[in-house]
């Protein structure tokens, strides 16, 4: 099935809702708000048509398309924009593949958790938020994975400044 | 007599240990001797791949692509390779494409090696890992004739190779692979079929199949648990269709389908598959020079990707994002053995502490891509 | 062996020096904690195999750091890692020997620049006796650097010079 086959089917099911397919090189992209992703994906993931029953991949995205403003010490700061989670999808059953995009606002980046409809985003969702900082409502463990539990700021961001010390440990260089 | 009240212990198998393939840290809850809960605690080699990426050049992102996954690094940089290629929308000569295959699948037996290895000496068993680690050594002297390395290669460049097969290579190839069959049946003779070893991997750590699929496990884990999907197969990438190879599934033969012993054998049996596509691979290779297609600047248009292959610890993704720069703009890799590790607490629960460490090892993770 | 050769054609009589004798040992039979980060332990673990085979020079790996005298920091060191590392050489007894295998140990590695996570290497917190350099440092290499640390024990002394 098309990208553009699988928004009508959802489009028949969600008809109030703005969804937008943009064009790209590696696969259409489908841009979802944040509020319906659970139902959404409930529904991809159960319907016989569409039978999307493995989440490949989760990543978080900080797409940098705010306002950089320059502070006195030579580094930038961004403020407004997006920050960005994309999910892709596969059918073992039907082998099609989906894009999904959600964006959310910098300075409040919430969006539901799909943990229970693929237990696979459980670890990517914790990922994304030690890196990048977006809180997944719903959640069961919302903790830090990679980085240590006291650690400050999240690296991903392109307005990420290293910290000079770490428990009497110097970082840079 | 009357019942004697009984607590739960917290057992802490730490980052330093020498089952634990890496650096991972396990937090045990013990009613005696029975699993209560795994939790397991990452994070240890975080490297800060991702960071890198975005601060380097296309091209210089494949060394540090090389050291997530440092047990199969040509497959690493296979992945990443292909994925900028499509995005760039560049076509590469025939005799790099089966050069490619070449590699991977000996970088398959490779891993499948260290795997078995590993998994023989954590049961107990100290003969096979030596027995292993001397066929690997063969296989690294194949590599290090090609590009000069033992272990992180760098040696697939986007567009092309680094450097062609030495004459001597394809020779070298055929008697490794005539002796490497008798090794395999040393292996099954020393370690599949013994009894010590049924014991202690049959019936434990059984994965249902539709539980894998929603946890997103990939690779041999999966195959162990009967579901035949193989990405070689089912979504071909490169040239695979040109070749004929079974996709090897677990049946249950030793006990329940999806046990260790399963996962093990798959990995057995796949490595006899890897033989079986290099010497059709090496029939059909034709000449051409490996470095006609590399462009001078890596520039690709705005966009991104997601594209995955079939490492041999499970799907590899990259999810590359670009901005039209010199520099990505996000790479994220969707590594196998990230994923494949949440199943640790489901498959351990009720077995005893000694089967965790089966489990773990029929798992096959390596913690450079976990942490990345 | 300068000592043992003595032995049989002077009347069963061996005249050395405590130094050379407690060296001599020391030197002989350094075992190793198991302690392998990232890539440098798959090449590690390869030199104990049978190929390079580490145990011809008294070299056995042993789990616990109360059994051992040598640590091989073989891999990148990460931050949270550290303080683990700390603790680990705190519970060795003496006399204890480090040896910082690879690049990443011994300064940070392909991760100094942008590495936001990796302590740029692991002499800023243990004291290294032997740096071993390579990404990754191949079989022989490390085996140099145990010859190496094998010289820097045979020339140790039980007296400290004062003055």
């Amino acid at each position: 099935m098309t990208a553009k086959e699988i928004l009508e089917i959802i489009k028949e099911k969600f008809p109030e809702e703005q969804f937008e397919l943009k064009e790209n090189i590696g696969g259409e992209i489908l841009i979802v708000p944040a509020k319906i992703l659970r139902d959404l994906c409930l529904f991809l993931r159960d319907d016989e048509r569409l039978a999307f029953d493995v989440l490949m991949n989760l990543s978080g995205l900080d797409l940098a398309d705010g306002e950089k403003k320059k502070l006195e010490d030579g580094t930038i700061e961004i403020v407004g924009g997006h920050l960005a989670t994309v999910y892709h999808l596969h059918s073992m059953k039907f082998n099609h593949k989906l894009t999904l995009k959600v964006l959310l606002p910098r300075e409040n980046p919430v969006v539901p958790s799909v943990e229970r409809v693929w237990r696979a985003a459980d670890w990517h969702e914790r990922e994304a938020y030690d890196l990048l900082g977006i809180i997944f409502e719903g959640h069961h463990n919302l903790k830090r994975i990679l980085l240590p539990e006291d650690w400050e700021g999240y690296p991903l961001r392109k307005d990420y400044k290293v910290q000079e010390f770490y428990q009497g440990m110097k970082v840079p260089y | 007599m009357a019942e004697l009240k009984t607590d739960q212990i917290v057992l802490n198998m730490g980052p330093q240990h020498p089952s634990t393939h890496g650096v991972l840290r396990l937090e045990v809850v013990l009613d005696g001797e029975v699993v209560v809960d795994v939790k397991p605690h990452i994070g240890y080699l975080h490297r800060c791949f991702e960071k890198h990426a975005e601060a380097m050049t296309y091209p210089q992102v494949i060394p540090y692509t090389d050291r997530m996954d440092y047990l199969a690094s040509m497959y690493m940089n296979f992945g990443y390779v292909e994925a900028v290629e499509r995005l760039m929308n560049i076509e590469v000569p025939e005799r790099v494409k089966y050069i490619r295959v070449i590699m991977g699948e000996l970088q398959r037996i490779a891993s499948h090696l260290v795997a078995v290895g590993t998994f023989g000496i954590d049961i107990g068993a100290f003969t096979p890992f030596l027995y292993c680690f001397r066929d690997r050594e063969r296989i690294l002297d194949l590599f290090e004739m090609t590009c000069g390395a033992r272990l992180l290669y760098n040696y697939m460049w986007i567009g092309g190779l680094s450097h062609d097969l030495p004459p001597q290579f394809i020779p070298k190839l055929k008697s490794f692979l005539k002796d490497f069959r008798k090794s395999l049946k040393e292996l099954n003779d020393l370690l599949s079929y013994n009894k010590i070893f049924i014991d202690r991997t049959a019936n434990i750590g059984v994965l249902p199949a539709d539980t894998a699929i929603n946890y997103g496990c990939t690779g041999p884990v999966l195959r162990g648990s009967g579901v035949n999907w193989d990405l070689r197969k089912n979504d071909p990438y490169s040239i695979y269709d040109r070749f004929d190879f079974e996709v090897c599934v677990g049946k249950g033969e030793m006990g329940t389908v999806g046990d260790c012993w399963d996962r093990y054998m798959v990995r057995v049996r796949e490595m006899e598959q890897s033989c079986r596509i290099i010497e059709q691979a090496i029939e059909q290779i034709p000449d051409g020079d490996v470095t006609s297609a590399i462009p001078k600047r890596v520039k690709p248009p705005v966009g991104e990707i997601y594209f995955r292959v079939e490492s041999p610890k499970g799907e590899l993704g990259y999810h590359i994002v670009s901005d039209g720069s010199l520099n990505p703009f996000r790479v994220k890799v969707r590594a196998p053995s990230f994923v494949n590790l949440q199943i640790l607490p489901i498959i351990s629960r009720g077995h005893l502490v000694a089967d965790i460490i089966a489990n773990l090892g029929s798992l096959d993770i390596v913690l450079g891509e976990i942490d990345r | 062996m300068g000592i043992l050769d003595k032995e049989f054609t002077e009347s069963n009589i061996v005249i050395t020096k405590i130094d050379d004798l407690m060296n001599w040992a020391r030197l002989s039979s350094l075992w190793q904690m198991t302690f392998g980060l990232a890539c440098c332990a798959i090449e590690m673990m390869a030199t104990s195999a049978s190929h390079y085979d580490f145990d011809r020079f008294g070299v056995i790996p042993r789990p616990s750091p109360r059994q051992a005298d040598i640590i091989i920091i073989s891999g990148t060191v990460t931050l949270k890692m550290a303080l683990r590392i700390k603790r680990l050489y705190e519970q060795m007894p003496e006399p204890k020997y480090i040896i910082s295998m690879g690049s990443c140990a011994n300064c940070g590695g392909p991760y100094w620049n942008h590495g936001y996570h990796v302590l740029k290497g692991v002499d800023r917190i243990i004291p290294v006796d032997v740096y071993v350099p390579g990404c990754p440092p191949r079989p022989e290499a490390l085996l140099e650097g145990l010859l190496k640390l094998q010289e820097k024990i045979r020339n140790q002394s039980l007296v400290k010079k004062t003055g």
